[in-house]
């Protein structure tokens, strides 16, 4: 097999969301707050997607939150990725919901509804990326 | 509701219908096929190519061509006043008909073919496989984690599974009812009857879809040929009319999805029902998008013919089988006839017409008067569903 399929799939950079992997670096899960309706929004945008509001921060959250969804993927999309692995969505307390996975565990026993709290695992280079364990 | 679109209701007709043959078609182009496919459909509309003055393709993974459907034009030397390609998934390109309806409606084309094709199957390389999969998902915050093509598919199932109770095996009845039709129709890539053990006992892809919860992989290509109602009294065959058509845009990313369990395809076949002046009783079958199991399901309880969350009992009940209160996907659908990856659901709509013709052979659904047609594309993302019928009032 050639070299780099045995590279985990790594995130563009763009300048608009550095500050949230930047976070993860320092273990800290940041979402963009709107100033105006306070609302917190995950992907990153150059707007508020509930009030047009420009004026975004990146703001600390929780960490905590639920499974909306999952599966456990039989067959890995590449070398890089050992199955069976889980690929989640998890509602966090703050609203927003994100793509992640669940780590730590049998992935048998991951079920929607079950509360999880991030941690943050290095994913190549010097990217870390947020990922989710049972609580 | 706002202008449901009845200014198009019943004014175009499909007059011409082909596919070519499906399955593992080494050593054809998509380019092949997509116009061995035209051409076929000019023909079954007793036109000749001369008459063609539009022109609707989509590109292909295969062989992609900045101008696909101008590569098309010129290889068929048809020299068209209406030409483009569209979309970039098996539902979303389906959108191209209802574009193609106004087009004539509005008089910006006469006649026009809408033409795909693509070689999933054999004429994809390593890299582009693996574009394929990687070409759905956000690539900045879906993407790292690895989700393959059947798991996006495989959240929705799972949250309809907690949400209503729906069972594995609710999941797998609806690859057998497919493939009961598939048995039917000479044409389908995958003809053997299978069991509801068969699907569970099948390898696990993504929990909890099996490799039989999961469409073909396949070569092959597609087209139709529309035109005015008035123009569509002359030729050979009954024209089969478009009476509805309406989309919905629920999200792009299914992360970023409104409900997992509730697509637009609400909004969709609500818009196609209001245009047409028909509902969901008067289908007397559907053919829906099954890339994976879980999106007929949803689907049958989005476009109203069972309530959210019963998709499983309607399953159980036996109505997609042939012969059932409503047959699905007659021809064998993306589970059992082809899935050749853009042009997947032309396949539905060639077969529906050769439903509303009464020319469907062996698995012709009795004295069929209006059918619906929907598709999806991206992950439950963009709907599309369009009502046919071969009674314009």
């Amino acid at each position: 097999m050639s070299a780099p399929e045995l590279t985990k799939i790594l995130p563009p950079d763009t300048e608009l969301s550095r500050p949230f992997w930047e976070g993860c670096r320092n273990q800290q899960l940041l979402m963009q707050q709107c100033k105006d309706c306070d609302r917190f929004q995950f992907y990153p945008r150059i707007v508020c997607s509930h009030c047009e509001g420009e004026q975004l921060s990146w703001q600390p959250v929780s960490g905590q939150g639920s499974v909306a969804s999952f599966t456990i993927v039989r067959r890995g999309i590449s070398k890089a990725y050992e199955a069976p692995y889980i690929v989640a969505l998890v509602d966090l307390k703050e609203g927003p919901r994100m793509m992640t996975t669940v780590v730590g565990c049998d992935p048998e026993s991951v079920a929607v509804g079950d509360t999880v709290e991030v941690q943050f695992e290095p994913w190549g280079s010097d990217l870390v990326l947020p990922v989710f364990s049972k609580r | 509701m706002a202008n449901p679109g009845k200014e198009l209701r019943g004014k175009v007709a499909i007059v011409g219908v082909a596919d070519t043959e499906v399955g593992v078609l080494t050593g054809r182009s998509p380019m092949d096929l997509g116009v061995e496919a035209a051409l076929k459909a000019i023909k079954d509309a007793g036109l000749k190519k001369s008459d063609i003055d539009g022109l609707i393709t989509c590109n292909s993974m295969a062989q992609p061509l900045m101008y696909h459907a101008e590569a098309t034009a010129e290889y068929l030397q048809i020299f068209p006043r209406y030409c483009m390609a569209v979309g970039a998934g098996g539902g979303t390109t389906f959108t191209a008909i209802h574009h193609a309806a106004s087009a004539i409606a509005t008089g910006m084309a006469d006649i026009i073919v809408i033409a795909m094709a693509d070689c999933m199957r054999s004429g994809l390389s390593r890299e582009q496989a693996l574009q394929v999969q990687a070409s759905t998902g956000h690539p900045e915050f879906e993407q790292p984690y690895g989700p393959t093509v059947p798991a996006y598919y495989a959240l929705i199932a799972q949250a309809h599974m907690a949400e209503f109770g729906t069972t594995q095996e609710q999941l797998a009845g609806i690859a057998v009812s497919t493939r009961q039709h598939a048995a039917n129709n000479p044409t389908a890539q995958m003809r053997d009857l299978i069991t509801v053990d068969d699907v569970m006992s099948s390898r696990m892809i993504a929990d909890p879809l099996h490799l039989l919860d999961c469409s073909l992989v396949s070569d092959g290509g597609s087209a139709i040929v529309m035109c005015s109602a008035e123009r569509a009294a002359d030729l050979p065959h009954d024209p089969i009319y478009i009476m509805g058509a309406g989309e919905g845009h629920n999200h792009e990313h299914i992360s970023a999805a409104r409900s997992l369990t509730t697509s637009a395809a609400k909004e969709a076949g609500e818009r196609a029902y209001a245009m047409a002046g028909l509902q969901s009783s008067d289908m007397d079958f559907a053919q829906l998008y099954d890339c994976f199991t879980p999106t007929v399901l949803v689907e049958l309880e989005d476009l109203g013919f069972c309530t959210k969350g019963e998709g499983g009992a309607f399953v159980d009940s036996g109505a997609l089988a042939p012969g059932g209160s409503l047959p699905v996907n007659t021809h064998g659908g993306l589970l059992s006839h082809s899935h050749a990856g853009n042009p997947g659901s032309m396949f539905a709509l060639t077969e529906s017409v050769w439903q509303l013709r009464h020319t469907a052979g062996e698995r012709q659904v009795p004295k069929a008067r209006h059918g619906l047609v929907h598709a999806q594309g991206g992950i439950m993302s963009s709907h599309t569903t369009l009502v046919l019928s071969r009674e314009a009032s």
